[in-house]
């Protein structure tokens, strides 16, 4: 028997609401079938479960909100016999010690044999549910799970008294990345990645708008504090002569239908995420007091809502996707965003992030880093200003770059490094 | 950096004897007094010599009566001299209770800032030497409970030498705590040793897997746990709190911080300890950082016994840090 939980759909998630079930008991469910409707600060997500089995019970009805890690509902293996009772059971606890009899008469398919071994299969995965006791979880090793979005449930713990310690939490993270990362090689690009629990959805019946508004400011406030408080930005700005860019793109427009026609901004993530790939400690997270360098780049666009508040959620392997690709995402992103659809791969993935807020009419960002992440990139309006080259003055496009990054992991130098290489491939737009 | 020929070869007991040389022949208002300072050269024999040296105007024996003489120095403080006053130990220290919290530690408070007290208090603390529940407690923790005063307890040849002047030039009180069994420890100092600062926590020994949070007669104690620790493949951090009131909240919180586990190692009963406010205070700053429940190592709540093993049994022992050490970072599972 395995309880099904309630997942923890990002950082700054530690509750969620059931929205629908999409199960009832009985029901045969196997891995990745979508199972309940879940609402979140941020998103409606549906949820997806990990195994195979029969849906023994609900155990959270609809409309409740219960906290990440909430027993949800029960699903028992296929090779698993109807068990006495759910959730929790309490095996030899619960039932009065029974008069020893020298022939079981109930022959028990369940797995307490007597001696002579019985051929028992169980079903791979399957945890015998002991008496259960609150999870113990050092507060440093819920932080870190938090900030790898790791699930403590499947954690083993280690520590004193089998307390969930970071190096456990560290290590089922490095597990389940190592897992993940071949079947996400193969994914395209705007799939949901493997190993995901979730898919996105529409929202059939979203919570008031007020709610979700004070909910995401509450999520904003967490998330934005904990950076001020946190990490000690430094911030490098440099004007970029976009004249070849946008020169560059105006002539490949010419030669696309007007639904394929690419934006600047399309240029700009892609820059940055070639970039990154020079100048790695820009990209990755800082967790524990150590940085971890990710080897995919997965830029992180900062989408304003209207009805106010942000959200940044991830394109995936920026560097890997031709410009079409990322018109494409980044198209799929503002839309699903702004109806309030996620993936949970969107919002937790991000290694760091860019935020534009050009079409506002700025010409200079100052941005705070979304930690775990380590550095953001800003890029302001573009303007028309006078620009000596080769000893002449003419008027060209500038934006101003701008970067945000921990000085924890680097330093001024890279980071002018970073910014002159987002600099230099921006004047070569061809090779994008 | 100091060269080989510059250091001397001495014990805590000289260091702290140099260090009131020092202050004596640097400033004319620093006298020393107490039970048997003079003639039969200190309990422990600190001021050995010093009679000699300084004549009996500045090195006064007094009569058996804390309370006097403690009030007398709280008197002479106000009246502009620097007086060093020595009470034998800590247990008897109890009965100059009321002039050093309800004077020395309030005058300046209830005077409206008119008077500051700058005396220095000397005392013996702690066990390891069979003298038994009369002579062996270890109260720092509990003067470190008042407001006015400071808590003072050097562990180490540079803060037996370093910390008496410091200390002087305070304007306020100030408590120095001197374990026992510290006194013989041998060990070379430099020869230009002289005052230390008197409100920083000090990293003994660098670490990564946990804090060993000690002081005074412990500190060593600890160090060669983590020695031994280290030969299990744990990397153990030893801060010296040296001085317990004002406590340097910020060393910890970073030590932990970095290491994200902590045992406290006091040889002061753990009920209302300063064990318990060191907990307190990584509860309060650095919650989130701790990867394992927060430790301590205290001496057993009893009178302190006199038979050896005993005595041994009731103190805080390297085996037990090791145990506690191995427990918090590798586990049980």
């Amino acid at each position: 028997m395995a309880e099904f939980r309630m997942p923890a759909l990002g950082a700054d998630m530690d509750s969620g609401k059931i929205i629908e079930w999409r199960i009832k008991p009985g029901d045969k469910v196997k891995r990745g079938d979508i199972v309940a409707l879940v609402d979140t600060d941020k998103a409606t997500i549906e949820v997806e479960v990990f195994e195979n089995g029969i849906v023994e019970s609900i155990v959270v009805p609809e409309g409740e909100t219960v906290a990440v890690g909430t027993a949800l509902a029960m699903i028992r293996g296929e090779a698993e016999a109807v068990a006495p009772r759910a959730p929790s059971p309490t095996p030899a606890a619960v039932h009065k010690p029974a008069p020893p009899s020298p022939a079981p008469s109930r022959a028990p398919l369940r797995a307490e044999p007597p001696s002579p071994p019985i051929a028992i299969v169980p079903p791979p995965a399957q945890a015998p549910a002991p008496a259960r006791r609150s999870l113990r979880v050092s507060p440093l090793a819920m932080r870190v799970a938090m900030d790898l979005g790791v699930n403590l449930l499947s954690v083993k713990g280690t520590g004193p008294d089998g307390a969930i310690t970071r190096k456990d939490v560290e290590g089922a993270a490095q597990a389940a990345a190592q897992t993940a990362a071949p079947a996400a090689a193969q994914a395209q690009p705007p799939a949901p990645r493997p190993g995901e629990a979730i898919k996105v959805v529409s929202m059939p019946r979203a919570p008031a708008a007020g709610d979700r508004q004070a909910a995401m400011r509450k999520a904003i406030a967490a998330a934005m504090g904990r950076s001020k408080r946190e990490i000690p930005h430094y911030y490098l700005g440099t004007q970029i002569d976009m004249s070849a860019a946008m020169e560059w793109l105006r002539a490949e427009n010419l030669n696309r239908p007007v639904t394929n026609r690419l934006l600047y901004s399309a240029l700009l993530l892609k820059a940055v995420a070639i970039a990154v790939r020079q100048i790695p400690e820009m990209n990755g997270y800082w967790v524990d007091g150590v940085f971890k360098s990710s080897a995919a780049i997965h830029v992180g666009v900062a989408i304003s809502l209207r009805q106010g508040g942000l959200i940044a959620p991830a394109i995936h392997d920026v560097d890997k996707l031709s410009l079409d690709e990322i018109m494409v995402s980044l198209r799929e992103l503002v839309k699903r965003v702004r109806a309030g659809i996620l993936r949970s791969s969107e919002i937790a993935d991000a290694t760091l992030t860019v935020t534009s807020l050009g079409e506002q009419g700025v010409e200079t960002v100052f941005g705070i880093i979304y930690p775990p992440q380590v550095a953001l990139v800003g890029f302001g309006r573009i303007v028309e200003r006078p620009w000596a080259d080769k000893g002449m003055v003419g008027a060209r496009p500038v934006m101003t770059a701008t970067l945000a990054a921990d000085h924890r992991v680097s330093d001024g130098h890279r980071g002018g490094l970073f910014l002159a290489a987002i600099d230099r491939i921006l004047r070569e737009p061809q090779k994008l | 950096m100091t060269s080989q020929a510059n250091l001397i070869r001495t014990t805590y007991r000289e260091a702290m004897r140099q260090a009131i040389r020092e202050a004596m022949q640097r400033d004319p208002r620093v006298f020393l007094m107490g039970e048997d300072v003079g003639r039969y050269g200190g309990s422990f024999a600190v001021s050995k010599g010093l009679l000699e040296e300084f004549g009996p105007e500045r090195i006064r024996d007094t009569p058996l009566s804390e309370s006097a003489f403690v009030g007398a120095g709280i008197g002479a403080a106000m009246g502009g001299m620097r007086p060093i006053v020595e009470i034998m130990t800590v247990n008897f220290s109890l009965l100059a209770l009321d002039q050093i919290m309800n004077n020395a530690a309030a005058i300046h408070y209830m005077s409206g800032g008119q008077f500051n007290i700058p005396l220095v208090i000397r005392m013996t603390t702690g066990a390891g030497r069979q003298l038994a529940a009369q002579h062996s407690h270890s109260l720092e923790g509990w003067y470190a409970h008042i407001p006015g005063i400071k808590v003072l307890t050097p562990a180490t040849l540079e803060d037996a030498r370093g910390m008496l002047w410091t200390a002087l030039e305070d304007p306020d009180p100030v408590l120095i705590f001197e374990h026992g069994s510290l006194y013989n420890m041998e060990g070379d100092l430099a020869a230009d040793a002289g005052a230390v600062d008197i409100d920083k926590a000090v990293v003994r020994r660098p670490g990564t897997d946990l804090s060993l949070i000690t002081y005074g007669g412990t500190l060593d104690k600890a160090i060669r746990a983590a020695g031994d620790l280290a030969a299990m493949g744990i990397d153990a951090e030893v801060i010296d709190l040296r001085t317990l009131r004002p406590l340097d909240t910020a060393t910890i919180v970073d030590s932990v911080t970095r290491t994200h586990r902590a045992i406290i190692i006091d040889e002061g009963w753990r009920s209302g300890s300063i064990s318990a406010e060191i907990t307190a205070r990584i509860m309060e700053h650095a919650f989130y950082e701790l990867d394992a429940p927060i430790e301590r190592i205290c001496t057993a709540e009893a009178p302190m016994p006199y038979a050896k093993h005993l005595e041994d049994a009731a103190l805080p022992q390297p085996a037990a840090i090791i145990e506690a050490a191995r427990k918090m970072v590798k586990g049980d599972g």
